[in-house]
């Protein structure tokens, strides 16, 4: 099969779209940026790409919580394309923002009759951060995450703290196998893991969610801005070396191959 | 007067470099721009925001970043901006004694400006990749807040001009009776009644309505759409037109402006500084598309009047002429305005007060003093990484905690080719001498970039300049004695000023309890914003130690330079020579350690700033994880006879100190020939800083300690 092509989503404020464009060029994808409007009027431009992503930023100023205004434009009135999408096999990717908003679809299987199960809140530290993470992956079905183990990358966020309902509610999510992703230590450790390791405060110290298909993902650090050996902070001081975030996007590549 | 220096210098090297000249539009566009590779020019603007941050410092900061955005969007047909920077200079955050009325406390004026910068530069997706922080006393009721932009430019966007007849259109936000009178309020003095008289003037921005402006002003420029854009900023529509429409004359219909909210005058909406405004000018055969686009995304365009080749501006309210005055006489009809000015040379003087520390207690004094303490705290809560193009970020190292010099930026994703961002800013050597302390920060701007790799021939500088009342002779002869400085290391480094602003006035007075008027200056505060660049940023070096058993080098003399110094601050001690440059010399060693980084020799670089060499070799163990044993009688001096402390923490300028693999050395040593330098001591696996003099150790501190001096002071 030819390049898959990325349909990547902007509304006013995302700002992560072009290097996360730049991100599935370079494992081969053909991408396309739209603004969300064109979506809105015309939600058949989703038939001709395999992939679907929501990029970071701040969408619609992430006035009334991150994500919300734009999750609720993609549930209340894209729910029927993006699901048939979702049926049709193909792939969901959010990052940071972009998790924030699928959080808030339907689309990651992270609702259930009660309501939301989980959602991302505000940092425990009360602020905008920007650091790199460690982070442990369990790819159990997750298209994206497969062979993936540990990773490093940055996050920047002020609202990506997981927070679930109820234990219960973690418990069923994790049963699942759809808590793919945790801040762990730079050892490795993801039982124990404080902050600033785990850089939110986040419930099980959970950084991405897939849905209970494995082709949805929404995860909070940034994998775009680890393409590159020279992203890394202390890339002068290593020996050269494969970015974490690469693999990513080439694995939803080389789904469609 | 800054005719005669600055631009002066920056015409005199365009000159000589003829055919090789690499300035593309200096002093005339909204922001400097020059070469960056085949596509694509890069520009530079930085703008000042202090008076706005006075009052209201999140509003204030938050604009003045908002407003220098729009400098670089408003830049030739419009530049992608690809990363910010910010400076600011505030009193001491710890400030106990009683505040005069109407002066915020710092430490909330500190959090307010970190919050505004932050909340717009990262709601516009541009990463904050460099900056610095100085505190000083004088900063109490005027503090000074510097917000700079560096924006892409393709090739052939790089100039714009209206076209006799094109429309007046604005974009983007509608127009209230907000920033009525900003520009006003910004040149007068502050007084304990600012906020009463002109709290009007400060706004609150909206990151995500310029956002917006943004996504569709850069494809509008890639269609061709405009003929020529610029930004509202001071002054509103009232410059924004007048600017455009200087060769040609205008026409405008003041009514048409679309409002907040009824019951604007035509004055108000005519002078009005409402944020996230854009005005471009548009054939009349183009205006569809245009107002198509915008409408697609949410964005308001309104044609507000037309390019009418009379030579005049022409304002009317409802076919009402309310204003008809002749271009020529708006932009030239302001006599010259003569200033007095004088100098009195300050002959160099011993530093005077008994030290009160030991060598160890100074450079943990130091190392813990505002100024150089770590900005960890601010840093990590701006996106430094957004668009994808970081390679050396403000924090490196092992624990990324170390104090990087200069930041490097790949704009374009496809390419290694990159930018270099860094600054300079002292204001303690201007109480000894402005000439000098000018000297000083562009030989510090310009060493910062040298250190992480960038071409010391590619190197553009922008000047800052924030000053007490000019009309007090002596305080003007020490703004014209720094403008002079800036022309001769300008000529001396061949790096052109492209681009400058200077805020005057900065002054706060009130009524003490007595009832006697007292007024706070802030010293000459001279910001020097260091734009380079470097062919490929895979050669970048960084600041922290690399591998224990490399050899390290002092790069450059030392004088006995401890006037202005941190260590005459943290020991109370006056007077002192100020720091000064040998241009001749400093030039030389800029190309020598540029030619062994780009010979990949260098495995670290960090230069001699604040505290000297003392700290930079503590924050070069501490961000590296390893230790350092050296020994001071093998730095080089410009004179045999200087004690430790002037080697330790004497403040000279063009000073690095280098980390050097062995198998490097000779080559190294090959290319630093004809530079004042030497080896020094070795980096050892031992995380302890021992630093020897002759026989004795008169430094030996374990890199924990010393980190947690440096971290402590600011870790909110």
């Amino acid at each position: 099969m030819a390049s898959p092509r990325v349909l990547l989503v902007r509304a006013p404020g995302t700002n992560c779209d072009q290097e996360t464009a730049f991100a599935f060029q370079s494992a081969g994808a053909i991408t396309e940026v739209v603004h969300v409007n064109r979506l809105l009027e015309l939600p058949a431009l989703l038939d001709g790409s395999q992939i679907l992503c929501f990029p970071g930023g701040f969408s619609f100023g992430d006035d009334i919580a991150a994500g919300r205004i734009l999750g609720n434009q993609i549930r209340l009135r894209l729910a029927d394309a993006c699901g048939e999408f979702k049926q049709a096999g193909k792939l969901i990717l959010g990052i940071c923002n972009g998790f924030q908003i699928l959080a808030k679809t339907g689309l990651l299987d992270i609702d259930d009759e009660v309501g939301p199960m989980a959602t991302l809140s505000w940092n425990d530290s009360g602020k905008y951060e920007a650091r790199w993470v460690h982070v442990v992956a369990s790819p159990g079905e997750s298209v994206f995450l497969q062979g993936t183990d540990r990773m490093e990358l940055p996050i920047a966020h002020a609202e990506g703290k997981f927070l679930v309902r109820d234990q219960a509610a973690f418990d069923a999510l994790a049963k699942r196998g759809q808590i793919v992703l945790r801040y762990c230590t730079a050892d490795g450790d993801s039982s124990n893991v404080s902050y600033p390791a785990n850089p939110n405060g986040a419930a099980g110290h959970v950084a991405g969610v897939t849905d209970t298909t494995g082709r949805v993902l929404g995860l909070m650090p940034h994998p775009e801005r680890y393409v590159a050996a020279e992203h890394h902070p202390n890339w002068t001081a290593q020996s050269p070396r494969e970015p974490h975030g690469k693999a990513i996007f080439e694995n939803a590549v080389r789904y469609f191959a | 007067m800054l005719k005669e220096t600055i631009f002066a210098a920056t015409r005199k090297l365009r000159q000589q470099w003829g055919d090789d000249d690499w300035c593309v539009s200096v002093f005339v566009d909204n922001a400097g721009v020059v070469k960056f590779d085949d596509d694509h020019h890069v520009c530079f603007k930085v703008e000042t925001h202090n008076h706005p941050s006075a009052i209201e410092p999140y509003g204030g900061a938050n604009t003045g970043l908002g407003g220098v955005i729009r400098d670089i969007l408003g830049t030739g047909l419009g530049a992608k901006p690809i990363c910010n920077t910010d400076v600011f200079c505030f009193a001491p955050p710890d400030h106990a004694n009683e505040l005069p009325q109407g002066v915020l406390h710092p430490r909330l004026v500190m959090q307010g400006v970190v919050a505004g910068v932050r909340d717009y530069g990262n709601r516009m997706g541009i990463p904050t990749v460099n900056g610095a922080i100085c505190f000083d006393e004088r900063y109490l009721g005027n503090p000074l807040v510097f917000c700079g932009s560096v924006g892409l430019l393709p090739h052939d966007k790089a100039f714009g001009q209206p076209q006799p007849r094109d429309m007046i259109v604005a974009i983007g936000g509608r127009t209230g009776r907000d920033g009525i009178h900003g520009a006003t309020f910004s040149s007068a003095e502050l007084t304990s009644e600012s906020e009463t008289l002109s709290g009007g003037a400060v706004q609150i921005g909206n990151a995500i309505e310029e956002k917006k402006v943004q996504d569709v002003l850069l494809v509008a420029r890639d269609r061709g759409l405009f003929t020529a854009v610029t930004d509202c900023g001071a002054g509103g529509f009232s410059s924004a037109v007048g600017e455009m429409g200087e060769k040609i004359g205008a026409e405008v219909w003041l009514e048409q402006a679309p409002l907040k909210y009824e019951g604007l005058s035509y004055t108000e909406i005519w002078i009005s500084e409402a944020q996230e405004r854009m005005v471009v000018s548009v054939a009349e055969s183009n205006w569809p598309e245009l107002e198509e686009l915008c409408r697609s995304e949410g964005v308001e365009a309104t044609r507000i009047g037309r390019f009418e080749p009379t030579g005049r501006l022409l304002l009317k309210f409802h076919d009402q002429v309310v204003g008809d005055l002749d271009m020529s006489f708006l932009h030239d009809g302001r006599p010259p305005v003569v200033r007095e000015a004088n100098y009195y040379p300050v002959p160099d003087q011993q530093l005077v007060g008994k030290p009160k520390l030991q060598l160890t207690e100074s450079l943990l004094a130091i190392l813990g003093s505002l100024n150089v303490a770590s900005k960890e705290w601010v840093i990590r809560q701006y996106d430094h990484e957004v668009q994808g193009g970081s390679v050396v970020k403000s924090l490196v190292g092992v624990n990324r905690d170390g104090p990087s010099d200069a930041a490097v930026v790949r704009p374009v994703l496809t390419s290694n080719r990159a930018v270099v961002i860094g600054c300079g800013i002292n204001p303690h050597y201007g109480d000894l001498d402005t000439y000098h302390m000018a000297a000083s920060a562009i030989d510090e701007a310009f060493r910062n970039c040298v250190a992480v790799g960038a071409d010391p021939s590619r190197i553009a500088l922008l000047d800052n300049f924030c000053w007490g009342d000019c009309e007090r002779a002596e305080t003007f002869g020490a703004l014209v004695r720094a403008a002079q400085a800036c022309h001769d290391l300008s000529l001396a480094f061949e790096a052109p000023f492209i681009s400058g602003k200077d805020s005057l006035n900065n002054e706060f007075s009130y009524t003490d309890a007595e009832g006697q008027k007292q007024t706070i200056a802030i010293p000459p505060t001279l910001l020097i914003s260091a734009m380079g660049q470097m062919a490929d940023a895979r050669k970048a070096v960084t600041m922290d130690l690399k591998a224990s058993g490399n050899r390290l080098f002092v790069v450059g003399a030392t004088h006995d330079e401890l006037g202005g110094s941190h260590y005459a601050l943290v020991n109370d001690a006056i007077g002192g020579s100020v720091p000064k440059v040998d241009p001749a010399a400093a030039a030389a060693t800029f190309a020598a350690i540029h030619r062994a980084i780009e010979a990949g020799c260098v495995a670290a670089c960090h230069d001699c700033s604040e505290g000297g060499l003392a700290v930079a070799l503590a924050e070069m163990a501490f961000a590296g994880g390893l230790g350092i044993d050296c020994q001071l009688e093998s730095v080089p001096t410009a004179t045999v006879h200087l004690d430790a402390v002037t080697r330790l923490f004497s403040e000279s300028n063009s000073r690095f100190v280098c980390e050097v693999a062995n198998d490097h050395a000779t080559q190294f040593e090959e290319i630093l020939a004809g530079c004042e330098f030497a080896k020094i001591g070795d980096v050892t696996s031992t995380a302890r800083v021992v630093i020897r003099d002759n026989d004795s150790t008169v430094i030996d501190l374990p890199n924990d300690q010393l980190k947690q001096a440096w971290q402590s002071p600011l870790a909110w």
